[in-house]
C-alpha cells in the first residue's frame, strides 16, 4: 500500500499524484482551499486568462441539463498581469503545483500570454486553451481548425524553449481529432488536455428563446464522460507516446479510472466541483484505492491499459 | 502591506451532513429545519446554504442554494437552520419532500451577511414573497441592537406572503401588500418606500426578493442618505466562487464596473453599487 508510485509525469513536468482541477473550474483556487489544501492534489489548473481583463459573456450563464449543465462564461477574467502578480505567488506560498491556462484571441495573443508566463517562477507547465466555445466567432475557435491550432502552438512553442511542459488543450467539437492532435504535437506541443466542453443549447420554454446570455455554451458533467472517454481511447491509440491530461465528467474515482485506461496520465476534475467542493481529493483517493484494489503496482502502469493486446 | 497568507473566501464554510429535524408546510412553502450543531455560530442573517438534492443516483448534478432563514440553539436540539423554500423546481421540490431524520449535503454558511448598525438607526425590511424568510431573523438581531425595525412585505397574492406570527414580535410594525388585493394593501411593497424615504422615516433598507423589487428600492433610495442592503438572486451552479455563473455588474469605490459573483461577493450587496441597468448585459468599455 505505502509503496503504491501515485506519480505522473506531462513532458518534463512531475507530480505527486494524477488528480488536478480543471481549467474554469477552480478560480485561482483560493476557493477550494477552504475545503481541502490545495498542495495535497497533483496540480491546480488556473482558470485560462487572457492577456486584457475581460468581462465575459452576458447572464445567464449557466443552464443545469440531465446529469449535466451548459455553461456559457466567456473567458471573464482579471487579464495576465494582474493574475501573475497576485494569484500564482499565493498558489506557490501554498506550496500547490500551479499549472497555468492561457487563452487568446490571436496567434500574437497566445505568444504574448506565453512570454508572460515564462518569466514567473513557480509554474509547472502551460496549458494552451486553444479551445473555448464561448467566443464570438465560432471561427476563433483555434482548435476546430487543423492550421489554426499549429499556429497558435508553433507560436507559443517559440516563445517557450522547453522550460516548462506545453499542454494543447483541444475540443471534441471536431471531426477528426487525432489528426488536430498530431499537428498540434508535431508544432511542438507536450501533451494534450482532452477534452474541452461539448457545444449545447438549452430553450427557454418561457420565452422561447435561447437560454444562456450567448445563446450556446459548453456542457460538461457526467453526461460528457463518454465523449471524454472516446476521445482520449483515440488520441492514446494515435499518438501512443503523448501524454494526455484527461477531462471530462469525471465525478468518481471510477471515472478517473476510467480516463487513465484510454490513455490519460493525469486527470483534471471540473464540473464536480460545483457540486461537491471536496470532489477533487475525494476523488483523488478513491482513485488510489481502486488501483491498489485492482492490482496496479503503479498509476503510471494503468495508463492507457485499456489499450493492451487481447490475452491469447 | 499586509501579506494574504490564507485566503478569506469560503472563510467558515463547512461541508458535511445535517439531520432534518422538522419539514412542516406553511402556506405555500415548507419550512425546513436542519439540525447544525455548532455551526450556528459561524451563521449571520444574509447567509445562505447549498444543498445537494436528489440523492445519489440523481441526475441533477448541482446544489440549490437557500437564504437562511434563521438559526437559533435549543436544548433538545443543540444548533438548528431554519429554511423557507418554496417548491417549484425538481431540486426543490425533492427537498420540500424530504422527512425528518434524513441526512442532507450541505455547505454552509456561504455568501456575505446583512451589514448590522453599530449605534441604533431606523431600519426598514423589505421583503417579496418568501424573500421575506432570512428577514425575521435579522429583526431579531436588529432589534437587539435597540433598532426601530419595520417590515413590508409584498407578493402578487396572499398565499405568498410569509409571515410566521412569532417573526411579527420581533418588528415594530408590519405591513402588508398584494398585487391582487387578497391580503394586506393592494399595490407593490415598494410603493410606500418613497414616503418614507423623502420624511426621512428610514436609515437603511434591508431587502430581499425578486430582482424587480431590489432595482426599484434602489431606484428609489438612489441620491439619498439612505444606505440599501439587497440579498441578490442569480442562477449559481457552485455557490463558492468558482463557476463564474452567477455575476453581477457592479461599480467599485473608483467607479470601475466588475462582473463580481453574487455567491462570495454577495448575495448581500450594497444596492447602489449594483448597476442594474446591466444587470444580462455586458458593460461596453473594458475594464
Amino acid at each position: 500500500m505505502s509503496n503504491f508510485d501515485f506519480s505522473t509525469t506531462l513532458g518534463n513536468a512531475f507530480f505527486n499524484t494524477p488528480i488536478f482541477t480543471a481549467s474554469g473550474c477552480a478560480s485561482s483556487g483560493k476557493e477550494l482551499a477552504q475545503f481541502f489544501p490545495l498542495n495535497e492534489i497533483g496540480a491546480v489548473v488556473t482558470k485560462s486568462v487572457m492577456n486584457k481583463p475581460r468581462y465575459g459573456r452576458p447572464t445567464p450563464r449557466m443552464a443545469e441539463t440531465p446529469s449535466g449543465m451548459l455553461n456559457s462564461i466567456g473567458l471573464q477574467g482579471p487579464g495576465i498581469d494582474a493574475f501573475l502578480a497576485k494569484d500564482v505567488p499565493w498558489l506557490v506560498e501554498q506550496k500547490s503545483r500551479v499549472i497555468v491556462s492561457i487563452a487568446g484571441e490571436t496567434v500574437e495573443e497566445y505568444a504574448t500570454l506565453a512570454r508572460k508566463v515564462r518569466s514567473v517562477a513557480g509554474i509547472s507547465a502551460l496549458e494552451v486553451n486553444i479551445s473555448c466555445p464561448n467566443v464570438e466567432n465560432r471561427g476563433l475557435v483555434f482548435a476546430c481548425d487543423p492550421e489554426a491550432s499549429r499556429r497558435v502552438i508553433d507560436g507559443v512553442r517559440k516563445t517557450i524553449g522547453g522550460e516548462i511542459p506545453i499542454i494543447a488543450k483541444l475540443s471534441p467539437d471536431v471531426t477528426n481529432l487525432p489528426a488536430i492532435a498530431q499537428g498540434v504535437v508535431e508544432a511542438g506541443a507536450d501533451c494534450l488536455a482532452l477534452i474541452n466542453t461539448v457545444l449545447g443549447m438549452v430553450i427557454n420554454l418561457d420565452s422561447m428563446r435561447p437560454h444562456l446570455g450567448g445563446k450556446t455554451g459548453g456542457l460538461s458533467g457526467p453526461a460528457i464522460k463518454p465523449v471524454a472517454v472516446r476521445a482520449i481511447y483515440q488520441v492514446h491509440s494515435a499518438l501512443p507516446q503523448v501524454p494526455i491530461l484527461g477531462m471530462g465528467g469525471v465525478a468518481s474515482g471510477r471515472d478517473a479510472l476510467e480516463l487513465i485506461l484510454a490513455g490519460a496520465s493525469g486527470v483534471s476534475v471540473g464540473t464536480a466541483s460545483f457540486g461537491n467542493p471536496h470532489a477533487v481529493i475525494d476523488i483523488q483517493s478513491e482513485l488510489r484505492e481502486l488501483l491498489i484494489t485492482k492490482g496496479f503496482p503503479s498509476l503510471k502502469s494503468a495508463i492507457g491499459y485499456a489499450h493492451r493486446q487481447e490475452e491469447v | 502591506m499586509v501579506k494574504e497568507v490564507m485566503s478569506d473566501i469560503n472563510r467558515g464554510a463547512t461541508h458535511f451532513n445535517a439531520t432534518v429535524l422538522a419539514n412542516k408546510r406553511v402556506g405555500q412553502y415548507h419550512q425546513i429545519v436542519l439540525g447544525i450543531g455548532d455551526l450556528v455560530k459561524s451563521c449571520r442573517p444574509g447567509n445562505f446554504v447549498a444543498i445537494k438534492v436528489g440523492g445519489d443516483s440523481s441526475k441533477l448534478i448541482l446544489r440549490r442554494a437557500f437564504a437562511i432563514s434563521r438559526v437559533s440553539e435549543s436544548v433538545s436540539f443543540g444548533g438548528t437552520m431554519e429554511l423557507i423554500v418554496a417548491p417549484h423546481g425538481t431540486g426543490s421540490k425533492w427537498l420540500c419532500s424530504q422527512s425528518e431524520g434524513v441526512e442532507l449535503d450541505i455547505v454552509a454558511p456561504l455568501g456575505t451577511a446583512f451589514g448590522i448598525p453599530t449605534t441604533p438607526v431606523n431600519a426598514l425590511l423589505v421583503g417579496g414573497g418568501y424573500g421575506s424568510a432570512p428577514l425575521f431573523g435579522l429583526a431579531e438581531v436588529l432589534k437587539a441592537r435597540g433598532c426601530k425595525v419595520d417590515m413590508l412585505l409584498g407578493a402578487s397574492i396572499g398565499a405568498k406572503i410569509y409571515a410566521p406570527m412569532e417573526g411579527k414580535r420581533s418588528v415594530n410594525s408590519l405591513k402588508i401588500y398584494t398585487e391582487d388585493g387578497s391580503m394586506g394593501e393592494l399595490g407593490r411593497v415598494t410603493e410606500p418606500i418613497t414616503r418614507l424615504v423623502e420624511n426621512g422615516e428610514v436609515d437603511v433598507i434591508y431587502s430581499c426578493g425578486p430582482m424587480g423589487m431590489l432595482r426599484a428600492i434602489s431606484e428609489i433610495t438612489n441620491g439619498t442618505d439612505v444606505v440599501h442592503q439587497c440579498a441578490v438572486e442569480e442562477a449559481m451552479a457552485c455557490g463558492i466562487g468558482i463557476c463564474m455563473t452567477c455575476v453581477l455588474p457592479v461599480k467599485d469605490e473608483n467607479g470601475q464596473i466588475a462582473m463580481l459573483r453574487s455567491c462570495i461577493d454577495g448575495p448581500v450587496m450594497d444596492g447602489a453599487q449594483v448597476q442594474w441597468q446591466l444587470v444580462g448585459q455586458i458593460p461596453e468599455v473594458a475594464p
